[in-house]
């Protein structure tokens, strides 16, 4: 059976690679274009969240392409994302398309439902267990050069002149990781990368101003639904800071036993300000606000889907963060009604605000 | 001695204001039209009119802010070109050094600005939703038959503002029409709307904004006395309405365009009587499937925009016929 699953930024790499590892037939669904949002759009409920529409439209544009079954991940928080695989199952049935869903729920919520999916997708290499171990582990290796090298890309956009040849080169990066299949090998596809980066002629900067980014880590993974906001923050001279990552959602998710740092973190952080866990990356949100006040940044851009309840909560804790802070916060709010023009004009806006903010601050210290 | 002028041009959604300042600042001229949907018709309009009076002086810079800022600073050549938050907020202090909040409502957005000691450090625009912009009122006043002055001095004479939904400018409407059927008077549904506006200003745009006065309200919707005094009653204190309202992203384009352009690019006010044509569409190239916008003056194509790989800023131009 052709497997496909719902695209996050290059989440896609990884996951194809898993799977087909396993000795699957993998169709990843196509990047996102003008015509997913207007399937995800015609065919949503009007007030679901974008993440919702978008993955929506996913599954029919993989399903055009013969997928077959959709493997996708559950949740039994306070977030929508709870119900997607279920809703968007009844959707694309009544819509007369044909496919299995392959859910995987946490334990305890629909454990049958999890292991029917986990004995689907290991299936024949349960008597194996030697692949499994080296598809896990090659798909996990490839996820992590991913965010380095994405962190590496965020880091030296905005020093280096030629900004174009910088993002021609990270695309091709994406090209060869996806292609290659050695582990031994990811590393000097990475260095290949830092290499030709690192070459590339530098700006006469001075201190880069910095920028972190907080929000719903759809909106923020997804550079075709947040209108390309790091790329566009990296061609104006930012640097992007940001915690969440596809590493980062699978240690604080899915393995969160093994790392129970990353819940203390952000417990620690958020507690003196929002008390409960919301969902979602609401309490995310907040905690990655407070240290990027407390560490050397120079603003914050919340971006959240419209509708979303755990971060519509903590956008109306970040006001008083930013008065603490004496910390700019930006919230980009994004549904398809969202123009590029717009959320262009805004992030100019933001960027010119932290620049004479600067100045400021830089001529208050020297007098 | 022979002076220079420079340029500023705010293309927005509903009007497109040009002025032209002399080099202390002043405004010397200014104009405001109607964009229509017609972007560069109405720069063209406006050159012209520029032209009769400037044509003999020389323009050392030009400047161009607002939503159609991108095209019309390819089209005229401008040295800078700025968006319209920072530009109001800069315009706004060149007015009133001390000013700690601007409103600011234009055709199609609302925004607030706040800025304390000098510089702006905190903005909000208002997302997903237009409802109480200069659009609506537009539409509201012609269809009561009244022109935008004639709307506002009736608020002014009401009494018992009616309360009209205001969340949605659709529904704002039904509900006026409703209104004006059950019989209340005319005066107290357009204060009634006033109100309405207002409210949805402060639930939306500055919502969780810190408003301190002096506020300076500005854009062609502060030209109506209405939702001037609407703010008022809620704020408790007079706010102050420039010299310039409607034209302050103009004229803060000028101005930047006097302090920091590379001088020089604008094309002249002979623009206005050469033919102009703009073309866009989905390159095929990759799966970005990027909107490519090229612009092509008297047949002759000048780098389009709005790719992510950069060939197309780099002037390569699609075979045209």
């Amino acid at each position: 059976m052709r497997l496909t699953f719902p695209r996050m930024g290059q989440i896609d790499i990884p996951v194809q690679t898993l799977f087909t590892e396993l000795g699957h037939q993998v169709v990843p669904p196509p990047p996102v274009t003008k015509r997913t949002f207007d399937l995800g759009v015609k065919y949503a409920p009007e007030f679901a969240c974008l993440p919702f529409k978008i993955t929506l439209a996913n599954y029919i544009e993989a399903i055009e392409k013969g997928a077959e079954a959709v493997v996708t991940f559950g949740g039994a928080g306070p977030c929508r994302f709870g119900y997607f695989a279920q809703v968007q199952k009844r959707i694309l049935h009544d819509l007369g398309y044909d496919f299995e869903l392959l859910l995987l729920d946490p334990p305890g919520a629909e454990t049958r439902e999890l292991l029917r999916a986990l004995r689907f997708l290991l299936g024949k290499n349960l008597k194996e267990p030697g692949r499994i171990w080296r598809a896990i582990r090659l798909a996990w290796a490839k996820a992590v050069f991913l965010d380095r090298a994405n962190r590496l890309y965020r880091r030296l956009l905005p020093r280096v002149a030629q900004k174009k040849a910088a993002e021609m080169e990270y695309r091709k990066f994406l090209r060869v990781m996806a292609a290659e299949n050695d582990l031994h090998r990811l590393e000097l596809v990475y260095t290949a990368l830092a290499h030709n980066l690192e070459n590339l002629a530098r700006l006469e900067t001075g201190r880069v101003l910095r920028v972190k980014i907080v929000g719903e880590i759809y909106m923020i993974l997804e550079s075709g639904v947040n209108f390309h906001t790091e790329n566009i923050l990296g061609q104006m001279g930012v640097e992007v800071a940001r915690s969440v990552s596809m590493t980062h959602w699978v240690e604080a998710n899915l393995l969160k036993a093994l790392f129970p740092e990353h819940r203390r973190r952000t417990e620690l952080l958020s507690i003196p300000y929002l008390t409960s866990f919301v969902g979602g990356h609401g309490r995310e949100t907040i905690a990655e606000t407070v240290d990027a006040g407390t560490n050397r940044v120079d603003g914050v851009v919340q971006i959240l889907p419209f509708t979303c309840m755990p971060e519509l909560v903590a956008q109306s804790i970040l006001p008083d963060l930013s008065r603490r802070f004496n910390l700019p916060v930006l919230s980009l709010v994004l549904d398809e009604h969202s123009g590029a023009a717009g959320v262009t004009t805004r992030l100019e806006a933001f960027v010119d605000l932290l620049r004479q903010k600067r100045e400021k601050d830089e001529a208050k210290a020297g007098v | 001695m022979t002076t220079g002028f420079y340029l500023g041009v705010d293309v927005g959604s509903v009007s497109t204001n040009l002025v032209v300042i002399d080099e202390k600042g002043s405004i010397v001229k200014k104009i405001y039209l109607r964009t229509e949907g017609k972007p560069i018709i109405s720069v063209q309009k406006g050159l012209n009119q520029l032209g009769q009076d400037f044509k003999d002086h020389e323009i050392l810079g030009a400047g161009v802010t607002g939503s159609g800022r991108k095209l019309i600073g390819k089209v005229i050549g401008a040295d800078l070109v700025k968006n319209e938050i920072t530009a109001h907020g800069v315009a706004a202090l060149q007015v009133n050094p001390g000013v700690k909040t601007v409103i600011e409502i234009g055709g199609q957005d609302s925004k607030i600005i706040i800025i304390r000691e000098g510089t702006v450090v905190d903005f909000a625009m208002n997302t997903v939703c237009a409802a109480g912009t200069g659009s609506f009122l537009d539409q509201q006043a012609k269809r009561l038959n009244l022109s935008l002055e004639e709307f506002g001095g009736l608020a002014l004479r009401s009494k018992v503002p009616v309360r009209i939904a205001g969340r949605c400018s659709v529904f704002a409407e039904s509900d006026m029409i409703h209104k004006q059927q059950m019989g209340y008077k005319l005066e107290d549904i357009v204060a009634g709307l006033c109100e309405a506006l207002m409210r949805n200003y402060f639930n939306n745009v500055g919502k969780g904004k810190e408003i301190l006065p002096p506020v300076l309200f500005q854009g062609g919707v502060a030209a109506n006395k209405g939702i001037k005094a609407a703010f008022e009653k809620e704020l408790g204190y007079e706010i102050i309405i420039p010299e310039h309202y409607e034209v302050m992203g103009a004229w803060d384009a000028a101005l930047l365009s006097r302090k920091f352009g590379k001088k020089m690019g604008f094309r002249g006010f002979s623009l206005s009587d050469r033919e102009i044509r703009v073309e866009s569409f989905e390159c095929p190239d990759c799966p970005n499937c990027c909107e490519i916008v090229t612009v092509v003056i008297d047949g002759e194509p000048i780098p389009g925009w709005g790719g992510r790989c950069g060939k197309w800023e780099k002037g390569v131009s699609r075979a045209i016929g």
